[in-house]
């Protein structure tokens, strides 16, 4: 299976979102009349945790795939799906403390549901590749991956549930972020946004994909040539085929 | 598939990471009869016990243990296979007679079948002190008696008669020897003792079938020539 | 199945009878922790919110003692081949360790709570006991499920003991966060108020999701 299929194209089209993104934000989007011009990282801060929560519910559902047919391949999508979401929740909980210290002036706000649920599934994603790491049996590994992979993904819209009740109930919520509410260039802005990033992750997991794949060939015709005499492959934490 | 083979393996394959363990191993063999398994250490004979203990998938190959298809139906040749490895596989905290009822209970085997064990092979006198305060040859009846406690139709010995004295190894035999009259997998280290013990010779090289042959075909300096 | 779990089950209770290793550790973690607390927060006595929070995050690092050793026989001493040789279910070993586990918690509660209210607890813990009791029920249910998952997931890989705290602690923040809620308006220092039914359906919730869960993947964890 090649991914680098329709890589170009799609990077094309994610480059164009993007920069139409881009320019939409700051010429288009009206300024919040609260918050000003730093209201303007919602539009980075929500479209990525978004695609993030689905990057990690899409690493639960290959892992299912992974479990069920015990295809190696489903174990690398699902481990890159769940890197790129690692890297991009990171993303959100820095974009999201800079819009708490402009807005709160904190860094850091408990009361801001999705930032503190951000943290804690951070904290368990950030497990994956330790987990992953610790254990030497490829194809143990592999299988245990997929089984936290499952785990962690039921639990992302649980702990979302929990949180938001929780805050909700201490801290009654101040300031709206997303959906129903908002005036429409500013929903227009923010779809648009919300498209880049996920071609992004798209695009994103494809170019991975590609790569592990082209070393894995790699490797195998390394060892083709050289039988017994390949070294050792170092342990790590990454899915091989 | 014929009803009295209680192994056939065809082309059995087993990786360890990059490595194979197990290449291309077929045989056959008969129930009642006793395989023995010799090989430099690292040729994959505990791997081949393991697999075929059902405690690792094969890779590669047809592989069926008492009828059974592995992986799909190893459900099917659980609780029919006995195995004995290093490990003793009993709680060290707990008495032999606990260990052997755990185990009776596991297995759906009636409870009395634990005193009966424990008089087989010579352990009632010491049936009530925890594992971790007998000796080695007492541990390792102790493990025999987990092994065929519900009386498996396929037994997996490895190096089986390492830690016992010759009385010990007589005691056992009936259980688990020639005598016993199970179909059995066993692994040596000992050419002469080894063929004595069984039917049909397996030499393993390197996870390959190096030979395999009808015991009486073959003598000592055969399997010596494996270990070169 | 139920034979087996009784099975592992008697056998488990056993080896903690006979080596008394878990619970009295958990017992005396909880109890040192309170004195611990005690200083940290310079605070004599708890009440409300406060005190909930002590008692739960304190019952929750007890519980880590507990789950890291969960499996430890097991591998240590070759078990998971005697039960893989077996003809039993494999999930059979997930119930038998999570009631086993379940145990172990009640019985370190049954402990450090009294000892709470002795060290720590401002109002009296018998003005809401039922509710208290019904929150710990359903709390250690999801404690016991989720251990013996992480528990199980941890103890092939080399860094045991190092991966059980970091995995358990967020997948086990929604329940200590229920548990905390619930616990809350029982202990208030003016009389206990009622409890919030909606965390205790959280709870209920949460513990049926990840026991389905885990019972539905647990097997690939034995598997090789």
């Amino acid at each position: 299976m090649t991914y680098g299929k329709g890589l170009r194209p799609l990077a094309a089209l994610t480059a164009l979102t993007l920069t139409a993104a881009f320019a939409l934000v700051f010429f288009f989007a009206p300024l919040d009349a609260d918050q000003g011009f730093v209201q303007k990282i919602f539009y980075v801060h929500v479209p990525i945790g978004i695609v993030a929560l689905v990057g990690f519910m899409a690493g639960g559902v290959f892992a299912i795939q992974h479990l069920r047919t015990r295809d190696p391949r489903h174990d690398l999508r699902s481990y890159v799906a769940i890197h790129i979401a690692i890297v991009l929740a990171l993303g959100t909980l820095v974009t999201g403390s800079i819009w708490a210290k402009a807005s709160w002036g904190s860094w850091w706000v408990w009361q801001e549901p999705m930032l503190v649920s951000f943290l804690i599934v951070f904290l368990l994603y950030a497990c994956y590749t330790p987990l992953r790491f610790s254990i030497e049996d490829k194809e143990r590994q592999a299988r245990y991956a997929s089984v936290f992979a499952i785990v962690a993904g039921a639990f992302v819209p649980l702990n979302f549930a929990a949180v938001r009740m929780a805050e909700a109930y201490i801290h009654p919520r101040t300031f709206a972020t997303t959906g129903g509410g908002i005036p429409g260039d500013m929903f227009l802005t923010f779809l648009v946004a919300l498209a880049g990033i996920g071609l992004l992750f798209v695009t994103l997991w494809k170019y991975e994909m590609a790569s592990k794949n082209a070393t894995f060939k790699l490797r195998a015709l390394r060892r083709t040539l050289a039988g017994d005499e390949l070294a050792p492959a170092r342990r790590s934490a990454a899915p091989t085929l | 598939m014929t009803a009295d083979l209680a192994l056939e393996l065809r082309g059995l394959g087993r990786r360890y990471g990059e490595r194979p363990a197990l290449q291309d191993v077929t045989l056959d063999l008969q129930a009642g009869r006793t395989l023995v398994v010799f090989g430099p250490n690292g040729a994959g004979k505990t791997t081949l016990l393991r697999v075929l203990a059902g405690l690792l998938r094969p890779h590669a190959g047809d592989v069926r243990v008492l009828g059974a298809r592995l992986p799909d139906e190893g459900w099917r040749a659980r609780g029919r296979v006995g195995l004995l490895t290093h490990e003793p596989l009993l709680y060290r905290e707990l008495s032999a007679r606990e260990n052997l009822r755990f185990h009776a209970r596991l297995h759906g085997v009636a409870p009395g079948r634990v005193d009966e064990a424990l008089e087989a092979v010579a352990l009632r006198v010491r049936a009530d002190d925890p594992i971790a305060e007998l000796s080695r040859g007492m541990v390792q009846r102790a493990a025999v008696a987990r092994a065929v406690l519900h009386d498996p139709a396929l037994l997996l010995l490895d190096e089986p008669l390492a830690n016992l004295d010759p009385a010990a190894a007589e005691v056992l035999e009936p259980l688990i020897g020639r005598s016993s009259g199970r179909t059995r997998v066993v692994t040596s280290h000992d050419p002469a003792g080894g063929l004595a013990e069984g039917d049909i010779a397996l030499g393993l090289r390197g996870g390959r079938v190096a030979l395999l042959a009808p015991v009486a075909e073959i003598d000592e300096r055969r399997v010596r020539e494996l270990y070169t | 199945m139920r034979r087996a779990v009784g099975a592992l089950l008697r056998k488990d209770l056993l080896v903690e009878l006979r080596t008394k290793e878990a619970v009295p550790a958990m017992a005396l973690f909880s109890i040192s922790t309170f004195v611990v607390f005690h200083f940290g927060l310079d605070r004599s006595s708890l009440d409300g919110s406060l005190a909930a929070g002590v008692l739960w995050v304190t019952l929750l690092f007890a519980a880590v003692l507990g789950i890291n050793r969960l499996f430890v026989a097991e591998v240590e001493q070759g078990g998971f081949d005697g039960f893989l040789l077996a003809p039993v279910d494999r999930t059979s070993l997930l119930v038998a360790k999570a009631l086993a586990l379940l145990a172990f918690l009640v019985l370190v509660q049954l402990i450090a709570i009294p000892a709470f209210a002795f060290l720590l607890l401002g109002p009296s813990l018998w003005q809401a006991l039922p509710e208290l009791l019904a929150v710990a029920a359903l709390a250690d249910v999801g404690l016991a499920v989720i251990g013996t998952l992480v528990s199980a997931i941890a103890i092939r890989t080399r860094a045991r003991d190092l991966i059980v705290p970091i995995l358990l602690l967020p997948l086990l923040i929604p329940v200590v966060l229920a548990a905390a809620q619930a616990t809350a308006p029982l202990l208030a220092l003016d009389g206990a108020g009622p409890l919030p039914g909606r965390w205790l359906a959280i709870l209920a919730i949460y513990d049926g999701v990840f026991g389905l869960l885990a019972y539905a993947i647990f097997d690939f964890l034995l598997e090789d």
